[in-house]
């Protein structure tokens, strides 16, 4: 298992090295986008990874909460939950460095940036609650129940923002048409990201489970029960 | 042969904390009606027992059958006397009695509750604020509010604990009583020379293992044998 | 299930006008912060005006993590919390009984800001009281429905006073925009019938966290 995974981590970051030299000096520019566009190339896909990498935190949170010891589903969640966290910082870091140049600004409360944030936050508060929870089952169905908030909060932010937007012009929405010759990088840095995100969850819900188990001293088997209590008379 | 099932059955009951068992292995039956002194040092997993049976701690591995249902859906038939006194310190002596008679959809009269509060000893204390109360008056409360209850088995931790010499007194004769109604009584107890004659049966925990179990009589005897 | 959330929802306004002196201070907090935003913000009427939805809103976000911390502080002094689940109890009368305690807190607190905030920032209402009334009801509860699960969770923490906020606060995040702007446009008037949709926005917020909250509030108090 351990080969596997360290396999799946290198194919990433070949294909990523790959999409990204694809996407920055090999496909023809656009008309329309500057140079700095390019970033666009690892932006998209890093977005829908995090939102899937999210979704699938939301699926093992459901899935914890019906475990009756669930500590490797508990690790594996914290471990989704801390990559989806990442790839939500770094999308809004690319995110600030696209919109300076293109727009002016770093940051802009669209509805797109503002989800971005909250679930950020949200999620990083979801880790900060394991460190109060006492015992194992209680840290892991309390993450879950908070992953679960967090998640379902994520579209509801967006619309809410989305509905503010309706009295400001559109001015910030990505180009929703790419053409095809794009279409090759992009997928190929999605699946990258992906790979690499995966990648990152098993090792780190391995260190978690590890770490865990460290806590709780190891895990002898109980011993046997040898008395009978039975009743008198 | 009663096809009834004991009123509480353990089965290989065992928690866990990290490398250390608070209670490990215990195959326990006890039949309705008949009482358990539960004795052993400090430390020895007496709370720990007690809470497994009432299910506010969830066992490591092995399993709590309280009149055949897992305790979680037997909480009516079950009662707690624990270290905790599940009060509201903002609330007065009656008012806590009625919170928990109304949430357990019971008779809430005033004399009901006030006979209650006789009973423990606490009579012309309703309209005192727990906060103003003494540990031993709290005791005192934790005990009516088990009564009010009246549940079938009926589960005390240290129930002397904070007592003064006459609520010692009022525990011997509400442990006499309750075993009369025919409930079943699992106790845990420093005082075991005290409890062990109204008692049926006995079980020493040490370091969370059941070591002995035998005639409650026979207790104290058990314990010097095995303690010294 | 009805039966005992009303249970303890009573215990819970019984608590709370046998101690005052708890509540009180929140009150106070409240009314403190509607002050600081007057002089944080400056004396200019219009601005001030425009934005008392605003600080309205914000005050009875900020004044809500104090009171939602103090009603699970009462049952986690004695455990008194685990009393209940073993009277028993079902976890999710307990929730929404706490809840609904909450929430008839935050609306006789907001009950004294909006009139105070009208005072001291010059707003008055150009809609209707009722609108008011229900947009008022609507945000309050998206506060005080999740509020109370993370008070639950967050009550014996070490670091509780901020945990709870930190983890409420990004979560309402849609509630308060959409009850700032509901409570600006019942207040300023609302020339493009625009209100609905916000009011709307809270409704399904409500809707969706009550009930995912009441669910989840089992697992929470587990053993």
């Amino acid at each position: 298992m351990r080969d596997r995974e360290n396999l799946l981590g290198a194919l990433g970051l070949l294909l990523l090295c790959l999409g990204s030299a694809w996407g920055l000096f090999y496909t023809p520019p656009e008309t329309k986008m500057a140079s700095v566009m390019r970033i666009f190339f690892i932006h998209v896909p890093t977005a829908w990874n995090a939102l899937l990498i999210a979704t699938f935190a939301f699926a093992l949170a459901v899935g914890v909460l019906f475990k009756k010891s669930p500590g490797k589903w508990d690790a594996a969640l914290a471990a989704t939950v801390e990559v989806a966290c990442v790839y939500t910082v770094m999308l809004l870091i690319q995110g600030s460095i696209w919109g300076k140049p293109t727009w002016g600004t770093y940051w802009d409360w669209d509805p797109r940036l503002t989800s971005a944030a909250v679930m950020g936050v949200a999620f990083a508060g979801v880790l900060s609650l394991r460190s109060f929870a006492e015992g194992p089952r209680r840290k892991a169905l309390w993450t879950a129940v908070a992953t679960i908030i967090a998640y379902v909060d994520v579209p509801i932010v967006y619309f809410s923002v989305q509905m503010t937007d309706r009295t400001l012009h559109q001015n910030l929405s990505s180009p929703t048409s790419v053409s095809s010759i794009y279409h090759w990088p992009l997928r190929a840095n999605a699946f990258a990201l992906l790979f690499i995100g995966i990648w990152l969850i098993i090792r780190r819900a391995r260190t978690i489970l590890l770490e865990a188990e460290d806590d709780a001293g190891g895990s002898s088997p109980a011993p046997e029960a040898t008395l009978v209590a039975g009743v008198e008379g | 042969m009663s096809d009834l099932p004991p009123a509480l059955r353990a089965t290989a009951l065992s928690r866990g904390y990290g490398r250390r068992w608070a209670l490990a292995g215990l195959n326990l039956e006890l039949a309705a009606g008949r009482s358990l002194l539960v004795a052993g040092p400090n430390g020895a997993g007496k709370t720990t027992l007690l809470r497994l049976l009432a299910a506010t701690l969830r066992p490591t591995s092995g399993s709590v059958e309280v009149l055949g249902k897992p305790p979680a859906a037997a909480r009516e038939h079950l009662g707690l006397l624990s270290h905790r006194t599940h009060l509201y310190t903002d609330l007065t002596c009656l008012e806590n009695l009625r919170v928990a008679a109304r949430l357990g959809g019971r008779d809430l009269s005033k004399d009901r509750l006030g006979a209650l509060l006789e009973r423990v000893g606490l009579a012309g204390r309703g309209g005192t604020r727990i906060r103003e109360c003494s540990a031993g008056m709290r005791k005192r409360l934790a005990f009516a509010r088990l009564l009010e209850k009246d549940p079938d088995v009926v589960l005390l931790d240290e129930p002397y604990g904070q007592l003064d010499p006459r609520g010692f007194d009022f525990v011997d004769q509400l442990i006499a009583e309750l075993a009369s109604r025919g409930r079943t009584l699992v106790m845990s107890t420093h005082l075991v020379p005290r409890a062990a004659p109204l008692l049926r049966s006995g079980l020493l925990l040490v370091d969370g293992r059941p070591t002995w179990v035998g005639p409650a009589a026979d207790l104290p005897s058990a314990m010097s044998e095995r303690l010294a | 299930m009805i039966r005992p959330a009303l249970g303890v929802l009573r215990k819970d306004l019984k608590l709370d006008l046998a101690s005052p002196g708890r509540l009180a201070a929140v009150v106070l907090f409240s009314v403190v912060t509607l002050l600081l935003f007057s002089f944080a913000v400056g004396p200019d009427t219009s601005s001030l005006q425009r934005n008392t939805a605003g600080y309205l809103w914000l005050a009875l976000t900020l004044s809500s993590t104090l009171a939602l911390g103090e009603s699970f502080r009462l049952e986690v002094e004695d455990d008194a919390l685990e009393g209940l689940l073993l009277l028993p109890v079902p976890p999710a009368a307990i929730f929404y009984g706490k809840a609904t305690a909450n929430l008839l807190f935050l609306l006789a607190l907001a009950a004294l800001l909006v009139p105070l905030s009208f005072g001291l920032y010059g707003a008055s209402v150009r809609g209707s009281f009722l609108e008011l009334a229900v947009i008022i009801a609507l945000g309050t509860a998206g506060l005080a429905g999740p509020g109370t699960l993370y008070s639950a969770m967050t009550a014996r923490a070490r670091g509780s006073d901020v945990m709870l906020p930190l983890l409420l606060f990004p979560l309402v995040i849609p509630v308060l925009i959409a009850s700032v702007k509901a409570t600006s446009l019942v207040l300023l008037g609302d020339p493009m019938g625009d209100r609905g949709a916000w009011f709307a926005l809270v409704g399904c917020f409500d809707l969706v966290y009550w009930t995912l909250c009441g669910l989840l509030f089992g697992k929470v108090v587990d053993a």
